[in-house]
């Protein structure tokens, strides 16, 4: 049994405790926003934020997530509006939109940790999350539009 | 030709002469070692009840259980409190922790204070016999009696659980325990804290929490083969149970030296921001000393950094910390080098800082201690089993990379970090090291 909080719910799992988390996020829970590419944490696809860090959940252990807090891309905006979300839809960043998920949540670290990212940060912070349809262009220019609109609401307030 | 050998003693008279006088020699060696080996029992108690242990004492007591991680080695992996049988792998063979539950049977029930306090200060068990030295008597012996009256009287109260002790796996002649009374005269010196009066009373309450309580030397003071810990070789760094307890001396190889707010921020919170995170066998240490007020920890803080001579560093901490990470720069690779893309696939999306200082939350690896270590088995370790959100910087994760990567690409993250991060000479055979720490972590786990 490991109990945890996902989206600010807690939640108690009966599940070994090396089950991908990935698997208790999707099967168990029901949450399928969060994807599963490749399973070996070199894609990215999976990347949910735990204790407000981007994380691989596909090979990251059920049991090693034991009291901490998960997001999920569900969890990340009460109304999906996210400064990162508006830019994605702004700039029709997704093409297949399978990567998407795990794109925008590590995007919103990156933001977080680097408010004025330059494209050394992005290539180096975004490289784990690959896109097969090729749109890594609007990735960064969504990224920059983003870290733009975060730093005025910041200002703003 | 006879009467000439009558006046000499026959050879045979002086060899029975000689036999004699050794075996009496041999005999008294004996008796007096058997002498000096013995202890008597102390007769069994009945146990005290709660209510004669102050509840304050039982605080007290609990506070410095915690500080001694006595529960890490009295307990088995999902097993109950302090009822022993956690099994140490031991050089010379395999020995289980007892129950230090007040359970009268199986347990401490019938141990008088005295007793307890023989056990802490002389590892002599109530029964007479001598303790293995892996129960750190010759770190408790440091002890206050106060601080053992603490201790008892939360042991005291704790529920009592029927849990028989495991026979040893010691093979003949380790597991005579009479023989330990040998390796206590060559090795083991009892004794209360002597607190050094030229320093400060922080300094000596770290000394006496370190030396004796939280017994920092028993994993981090390389052991001889006798496994004592090596006298003057004190925080010189060993291997334990697959991992590697650096040197807590000016030896220690991290490009930043363990300054007391360093050393603060690792004990404390479990991570500090220029060396890395506290994972395996250092977790429950953290665990434990969480248990122990800011004073305390500061105090440990203060003696270790005068301990690894932090002071003298201290003038190029910055300068330090910005070459390792521009060095880090300058050899990271162009971004089509294979290393490169496999680092910064796995790694970088966490594992990347854009300055010459590292953010909190993105533990630099040209600052780490595991990639500086000569021994690779901590970078190793924790890239396979990765970091639980209880462990390190509170909540946050490190996935583990066991069961996705090869050796051959464990091995190539780890050539690439030393390559790129450290000046050092790369570790040999990686591969090997690798597959040889997951066969022993599977075995374990």
């Amino acid at each position: 049994m490991t109990s945890f909080h996902i989206n600010g719910r807690a939640v108690t799992v009966d599940a070994e405790d090396d089950t991908p988390l990935l698997w208790v996020i999707r099967d168990t829970i029901g949450l399928t926003g969060t994807k599963f590419g490749c399973g070996i944490g070199m894609c990215g696809a999976c990347t949910v934020h735990v204790g407000g860090r981007p994380t691989r959940s596909c090979i990251t252990p059920l049991a090693s997530v034991a009291g901490a807090k998960v997001t999920t891309i569900e969890g990340l905006d009460p109304e999906g509006r996210h400064p990162v979300q508006r830019a994605w839809a702004d700039l029709q960043v997704p093409q297949c939109g399978y990567c998407q998920s795990g794109q925008i949540m590590q995007a919103v670290s990156l933001i977080n940790d680097f408010p004025s990212p330059t494209d050394r940060d992005i290539d180096a912070v975004m490289a784990g999350n690959l896109c097969r349809c090729m749109t890594y262009v609007r990735i960064r220019n969504a990224i920059k539009q983003a870290a733009a609109q975060s730093k005025k609401v910041a200002t703003d307030e | 030709m006879d009467d000439a050998s009558h006046g000499e003693p026959s050879e045979d008279t002086v060899f029975k002469k000689l036999l004699i006088a050794v075996l009496a020699l041999g005999c008294l060696g004996l008796a007096g070692f058997g002498l000096l080996a013995w202890r008597p029992a102390i007769a069994p108690a009945t146990l005290p009840p709660p209510g004669s242990f102050a509840p304050e004492l039982i605080a007290k007591g609990e506070a410095l259980a915690g500080g001694g991680y006595c529960a890490e080695c009295h307990t088995t992996k999902g097993g109950q409190n302090f009822a022993g049988g956690y099994a140490f792998a031991t050089p010379f063979g395999v020995i289980y922790s007892t129950n230090i539950t007040p359970d009268p049977e199986t347990g401490i029930g019938t141990w008088s204070e005295t007793a307890f306090r023989r056990a802490m200060h002389e590892g002599v068990s109530r029964d007479g016999s001598h303790l293995f030295p892996v129960f750190t008597y010759d770190h408790f012996t440091r002890l206050s009696d106060e601080d053992v009256r603490a201790l008892y009287a939360y042991f005291m109260t704790r529920a009592p659980i029927h849990a028989p002790a495991r026979p040893s796996g010691l093979p003949f002649p380790f597991n005579i325990r009479y023989l330990q009374a040998g390796w206590k005269l060559l090795f083991f010196r009892p004794g209360r804290f002597e607190p050094d009066a030229e320093k400060s009373a922080e300094w000596n309450r770290g000394a006496y929490l370190a030396l004796g309580l939280s017994h920092c030397g028993a994993c981090h003071t390389p052991r001889n083969l006798l496994g004592a810990e090596k006298a003057g070789k004190a925080y010189g760094g060993a291997v334990i149970d697959n991992w590697v307890a650096p040197p807590l001396t000016a030896a220690n190889p991290a490009p930043a030296p363990w300054t007391r707010e360093e050393l603060y921020d690792y004990l404390r919170t479990g991570a500090s921001k220029l060396h890395g995170t506290a994972a395996g066998p250092m977790f429950p240490v953290v665990q434990g000393l969480g248990a122990l007020p800011d004073s305390d920890i500061r105090a440990i803080a203060t003696y270790f950094a005068d301990v690894d001579k932090a002071a003298d560093r201290l003038p190029y901490v910055s300068g330090a910390v910005s070459l390792a990470m521009s060095n880090a720069l300058a050899k990271e690779g162009d971004k089509f080098d294979p290393d490169t893309r496999l680092y910064t696939a796995a790694c970088a999306s966490c594992h990347y800082n854009a300055t010459g200082a590292p953010l909190a939350a993105r533990p630099d690896l040209a600052l780490n201690s595991a990639v500086h270590l000569p021994d690779p088995s901590n970078l190793i370790q924790v890239m396979l089993r990765g970091i639980g959100a209880e462990e390190g910087l509170p909540g946050v994760v490190m996935p583990a990379f066991g069961g996705a990567l090869s050796d051959a690409d464990v091995a190539r993250i780890a050539a690439y970090l030393r390559r790129t991060r450290t000046s050092l000479p790369p570790w040999p055979d990686l591969a090997t090291k690798i597959a040889g720490i997951r066969r022993q972590n599977g075995a374990t786990d």
